[in-house]
């Protein structure tokens, strides 16, 4: 009989770091998710990360690889820059539904239409976490945000935008899926498409983009358990979970 | 390469290519597009890359993530262009980012008119994006010059690891002049492997973090010391400027860019007439040539500086002569120039004071 | 049965209690204990894990690391 270690801290997580997430949020998963993607497949010394505006501005004090920011939506504009002057080194953005549904929802469209080599990881939490709780363009109808009170309303806020049906639609990006971290069964399909596009990007492939349906316990007024209870019942039937183009 | 004759636009863009720059990010607007349009068809020649940004809120946040691998970037725009760089500018400032930016100025204000103005004077050197930051700003006066100050802003940005702008009215991207472009000394140089983005192996797997955010005052305000250290040694040795006829001037006319080609004519013809009329022309907007304003001769009685807008530089005169002598404004804006007759005009009204 | 631990990295822990929730044998609880942040650490409480590292897989602050018995 032997002990073997199953599950170990990444590698490329910072070593002795503790992050500033709130308890319960899943920006933690979807970095660790990253994190074990990039050990998995060796490039730690090859990666540069483009950090957004939000919650993840400090993504980089968690992933131990080159960084660069980002202005608030720009992040696949820096990354555009990044992957044409380093095309033999693995660009990704990691962007919240603020940073690029919303400001930077200019930039991830062409960033998408020119097919560029890169990864996008997108944190779908339906809320503006950083500032508070402010209504996203993600929130749901009814969704109660600090800027909509009684809920959002279609008729004053338009409707929630689901970023990977409209992205599909363009013919250059290649792979497109939308996954969520709210259970163990989920978040180990999410590792795999992280992990699929980074891989994509290392083949040469081209725009991979990640949505990451995820919780924000504090802005949603609930405890942990209860809200990937909620994402779950309520996220994830406007949300659908899938693959919406692949390049094969 | 001998003496060819150039438009300023495409001077500036093949003078940056011989610089070695290998990748620019573009936007169309007038009056520079001959900039990028250079650059789609001659980049790939040399082994680099044009991209079409779909906006100059794209385009510049390209160079930055193209300056951080230490590789020389640059992209080039017309004023409401800049405007909307602004806030890339300020990261690429706060993120010590070397960066070339290419200003091809136009009346003003907002959407304006695409014809020629110097109305970007404060917005280029008092700032433009957030913060307290600095660009180096270099005017140009003749196509020459053009090539050459496109030339140092690829050292100055390396050096400094600060964005430049090379802020050329649209007269001198719009003329044509004869011109010598040589390759830079510098143009093969390797990036700077210490900070440079994409070389984590190189360093041993130690990573390199390109930030303006620090959330707690300490080490930001920390940043901003480490900041204003360097634009001071910025402004201890980066000042230049030209003096013509000051030694025995009564009247100095103080302008930059197409305005110093125009008074310069203006001394020319006035000195013919025997008055004592000389020229300072700033080619660094920022920093500022305020020593060459500080040994100005006692003799002086007076200053013009004549501008392609309201009256943008005269408080920077002001305060680079501790106010030693009168300063008066004379420009014009909405495309037009001061004509030579016109300068000429001021400075015998100012004279015969 | 497979035989499993878990090892709890206390100082990372944010007791945000996902990990309880999701152990199929129940054996992780939040403990009594105050870790420096403020939190109060989650802990195996009794035997009866099976190593399938569904808690790790879960846990937003990578506090987890598993081990297996194999025989």
């Amino acid at each position: 009989m032997s002990e073997v270690k199953i599950y170990a801290r990444p590698v490329s997580w910072m070593p002795d770091v503790s992050s500033h997430y709130c308890p319960g949020c899943g920006h933690g998963i979807a970095h660790r998710l990253v994190c074990e993607s990039i050990d998995e497949l060796g490039i730690q010394n090859d990666t540069i990360g483009v950090a957004s505006v939000g919650c993840s501005a400090m993504i980089y004090d968690y992933i131990d690889i080159d960084y660069c920011e980002a202005p608030h939506g720009r992040a696949p504009a820096v990354a555009t820059g990044l992957k044409t002057v380093r095309p033999d080194k693995i660009v990704f953005t990691y962007q919240g539904d603020g940073d690029l549904a919303s400001i930077g929802m200019g930039e991830i469209v062409h960033a998408a239409n020119r097919g560029q080599n890169i990864t996008v990881v997108f944190i779908n939490n339906a809320i503006y976490g950083m500032t508070g709780g402010q209504m996203a363009p993600t929130t749901l109808l009814g969704q109660k945000a600090t800027t909509c009170p009684l809920g959002r309303d279609e008729k004053v806020n338009g409707y929630p935008i689901r970023v990977s049906e409209m992205l599909a639609t363009l013919p250059a990006p290649g792979y497109i899926a939308r996954v969520s971290v709210a259970q163990p069964k989920y978040t180990i399909k999410a590792k795999a498409a992280i992990k699929k596009a980074f891989q994509n990007q290392i083949d040469g492939k081209g725009f991979s983009l990640v949505e990451v349906l995820s919780s924000c316990p504090t802005n949603w007024g609930m405890r942990p358990v209860e809200s990937f209870d909620w994402l779950i019942s309520t996220m994830m039937p406007y949300y659908p979970l899938g693959t919406f183009k692949d390049f094969d | 390469m001998g003496r060819v004759l150039m438009k300023g636009t495409e001077a500036i863009a093949e003078a940056a290519i011989q610089a070695g720059c290998k990748f620019f990010f573009g936007y169309p607007i007038t009056p520079q597009n001959e900039i990028p349009e250079y650059m789609s068809a001659h980049l790939p020649e040399v082994g680099g890359t044009y991209v079409q940004a779909e906006s100059e809120v794209a385009s510049i946040n390209m160079v930055m993530g193209g300056g951080a691998t230490g590789y020389r970037v640059m992209t080039s725009s017309s004023s409401p262009g800049i405007s909307l760089m602004s806030e890339g500018i300020s990261y690429i400032a706060g993120s010590e980012i070397p960066a070339v930016i290419v200003n091809v100025m136009r009346a003003g204000p907002g959407l304006g008119g695409i014809l020629p103005g110097q109305a970007d004077y404060l917005q280029s050197t008092k700032g433009g994006g957030n913060g307290d930051y600095n660009l180096i700003v270099l005017a140009p006066s003749t196509l020459q010059e053009c090539v050459d100050l496109t030339q140092l802003s690829f050292e100055l940005a390396q050096k400094y690891r600060n964005p430049v702008m090379v802020a050329a009215d649209g007269f001198m991207g719009q003329m044509m002049e004869a011109v010598e472009i040589h390759p830079s000394a510098t143009r093969d140089d390797p990036a700077d492997t210490t900070w440079g983005l994409g070389f984590m192996g190189e360093r041993g797997g130690k990573r390199s973090h390109l930030h303006s955010l620090f959330l707690t005052p300490e080490p930001l305000e920390a940043h901003n010391r480490r900041l204003q250290e360097k634009y001071g040694r910025i402004k201890e040795t980066e000042q230049r400027c030209e003096t013509y006829h000051v030694e025995d001037a009564e009247l100095l006319i103080a302008a930059y860019g197409t305005t110093a080609r125009i008074s310069r004519s203006a001394v020319n013809n006035l000195r013919a007439e025997g008055l004592k009329v000389g020229m300072i022309r700033p080619i660094t907007l920022w920093p500022y040539p305020t020593d060459a304003f500080q040994a100005l001769p006692d003799g002086i009685r007076h200053i013009l500086v004549a501008e392609m807008n309201a009256g943008q530089m005269i408080d920077d005169v002001k305060v680079a002569t501790n106010c030693r002598y009168p300063v008066s404004f004379y420009g014009r804006t909405g495309g037009f120039a001061p004509s030579v007759k016109e300068i000429e005009d001021e400075c015998r009204r100012l004279l015969a004071l | 049965m497979p035989k499993g631990r878990v090892e709890i990295h206390e100082k990372y822990c944010k007791s945000c209690g996902l990990c309880v929730a999701v152990c199929p044998t129940k054996v992780l609880r939040i403990s009594e204990k105050t870790n420096t942040k403020g939190y109060r650490p989650v802990e195996q409480f009794k035997e009866g894990c099976i190593g399938c590292a569904l808690c790790a897989v879960t846990c937003p602050d990578a506090a987890i690391e598993v081990f297996k018995t194999e025989e």
